[in-house]
């Protein structure tokens, strides 16, 4: 299994041949290529948010306010006569930053805490555990509320609790294979060679891992998105004036009933960038490991 | 299962305990001074003083600790920032909201799951089968409160089919159903696709077994052996996954109380947040923390009782 795996990530990093075959397979699956061209068009929409639109997504313009979809305003104005269109571009930067950046802090800090649970010895084994099952028993949503009470509202506090809620996963996943592996042939060879822990677990042990790993932390990115969206919709994420989908659905909520677009668009996003990632990871998790497919 | 009980209880009780160390250590260790936080910016120095010395913040670390965990024990959250009434009370008095919110989502959930699962798992590999892989990974996706903006937005706001605010009248258990339908939609529509996905994997290891096979060679109708012979096993896995389901769902139920603005646990941290209520929210996330563990308990409890396996892979 993972060894299909890190051949494909080797392909994926070798040009041509590889990569294109691996692409090959993934378009090839209708839900995949769905779910590629919906994560590729988002990523264009916030690499090149500045050309595809002429508006500031902080410009107030309060003689625009609440103008309809048209041709001046692709998507219409919210309240204070922002374009909805540019604010939901440069909204998509925010929640691919908060996905990539938390995703790989968290994949850092499970990797370690992983490998220590497996590797290390009972107690610490145990008290890992123990741990990761605590936080995992706090209601996702209640555990950022009190954060977010405690460190006042910021995207920070929002990142925090999403590295919180992914860790224990990441390191659970890691564990479980390190102690697959801790007892191999080859692992015993390296040791009785002199190899030292730190070595064991970094030549040996850890590139065996991380396959797994990088299934489910790309299925975990719409969780990460749909977080970050959930706390500014709540008004206790990213500060305003800064565009984020989340708070566009929530200037969408307050004013529902005269200005409907204003929430479809806002949440329009939203479900685009999460259907995306999710078919592209269920697709991808079918093609690199068959084993895995059907359970979730 | 006596055996097992016991033993999935103390697990349970543990990491309660761990639960609350970390929620304690999270309020301490984290920069900024409750009392200040609970007063806002312009109290006076005496007044923050008294407030920390109410809420017992002037005293040694571990003394803290250990009051609250002796307080938290005995069911003592502390008091209401303004109104100096028992958090317990005002969590509890908010909870039912929320667990008719959250039963309602697993009745959405069940309903809709169930039946998709087992339609996808005879019709394996076929149209169907695909139809509703896709719509289980689509629902899953999909944040629940997108969900019920968008539910809000057609079925109560355009086509005025039902409520769009409140709880319902009280006592009128008719009134009160009608406006529990969208927001629960919302809490549960994530789990009707993980139900079905659930159902339909275990019922496709349920069909190969021999029972059934017997049945098949019996030549029962084929809808009295998924319902009758094939449902009752591949369902218990289920059972499990609503106990996980549940915290999802308690999560989901913040979003769905604001938007429809109902009462309950969610619409009350979140009100407390904005009014700085602290000793509320962390009250009501320790009762949702222990409500979700132990309904995991529950979960676990009637999969072992039902499925002798489970017990000894305590």
């Amino acid at each position: 299994m993972s060894a299909a795996i890190s051949s494909f990530f080797a392909d994926l990093a070798s040009p041509r041949s590889g990569f294109r075959r691996g692409l090959a397979r993934l378009v090839r699956e209708p839900l995949g290529a769905l779910g590629l061209s919906l994560v590729v068009l988002v990523i264009f929409g916030a690499l090149f948010a500045d050309i595809l639109t002429q508006y500031d997504p902080t410009r107030i313009a309060p003689r625009e306010r609440f103008a309809s979809p048209g041709a001046a305003h692709l998507l219409g104005t919210d309240q204070l006569g922002r374009d909805l269109f540019s604010r939901i571009l440069h909204g998509s930067r925010i929640a691919l930053y908060v996905a990539l950046v938390t995703t790989a802090i968290s994949l850092a800090i499970g990797i370690v805490l992983g490998l220590l649970a497996g590797y290390g010895p009972r107690w610490l084994d145990n008290l890992l555990i123990l741990l990761f099952d605590a936080v995992k028993s706090f209601p996702t949503v209640m555990l950022a509320l009190a954060l977010v009470t405690l460190f006042g509202p910021s995207l920070t506090a929002v990142m925090v609790v999403v590295v919180l809620v992914n860790v224990p996963g990441y390191a659970r996943i890691i564990r479980t294979q390190t102690i697959a592996l801790k007892s191999s042939e080859f692992v015993a060879a390296a040791q009785s060679m002199g190899a030292s822990a730190a070595r064991t677990l970094r030549a040996h042990i850890l590139p065996n891992v991380v396959g797994p790993l990088m299934i489910l932390a790309s299925m975990d990115i719409p969780v990460v998105i749909a977080i970050e969206a959930g706390m500014s919709f709540l008004g206790l994420g990213v500060r305003p004036p800064t565009p984020s989908w989340g708070s566009i659905l929530n200037d969408g909520f307050a004013n529902i009933r005269e200005t409907p677009w204003i929430a479809v668009a806002g949440g329009a996003p939203i479900i685009i960038v999460t259907l995306g990632f999710t078919f592209l990871g269920e697709t991808l998790r079918d093609i690199l490991d068959p084993r895995l497919k059907g359970r979730s | 299962m006596l055996v097992y009980a016991v033993k999935r209880l103390g697990l349970a009780a543990v990491i309660v305990s761990v639960a609350m160390a970390l929620l304690f250590a999270m309020i301490y260790l984290i920069p900024g001074d409750p009392a200040s936080v609970a007063l806002g910016p312009r109290a006076s120095d005496a007044m923050k003083e008294a407030l920390r010395a109410r809420m017992g913040l002037d005293q040694p670390v571990w003394t803290q600790f250990w009051n609250f965990y002796v307080n938290a024990w005995s069911g003592d959250l502390g008091e209401e920032v303004l109104s100096g009434r028992p958090v317990l009370a005002v969590v509890l008095e908010q909870l039912p909201f929320t667990l008719a919110l959250v039963a309602g989502g697993i009745s959405w959930s069940v309903a809709l799951g169930i039946p998709l699962g087992c339609w996808a798992a005879v019709q394996r590999g076929g149209f169907a089968d695909r139809i509703v892989g896709v719509f289980s990974v689509a629902v899953i996706a999909v944040p629940s409160f997108v969900v019920a903006i968008y539910a809000l937005l057609i079925f109560a706001v355009t086509l005025r089919w039902l409520p769009a605010i409140g709880a319902g009248e009280p006592g009128n258990l008719g009134d009160q159903l009608v406006h529990l339908i969208l927001p629960s939609l919302a809490v549960g529509i994530g789990w009707v696709g993980y139900i079905a996905r659930m159902v339909r994997a275990s019922m496709l290891e349920v069909l190969e077994a021999s029972h059934i096979r017997t049945a098949h060679a019996f030549g029962l109708p084929e809808r009295m052996i998924i319902y009758r012979y094939a449902l009752p096993i591949a369902i218990l896995p289920t059972i499990t996954l609503l106990g996980v389901g549940i915290g999802q769902m308690l999560s989901s139920a913040v979003f769905a109380e604001i938007v429809f603005a109902r009462p309950g646990i969610g619409k009350l941290v979140y009100d407390a947040i904005l009014t700085r209520n602290f000793p509320v929210v962390t009250g009501a996330v320790l009762v949702t923390t222990i409500l979700f563990v132990l309904l995991n308990l529950l979960a676990d409890l009637i999969v072992g009782a039902l499925d002798p396996r489970v017990r000894s892979n305590l």
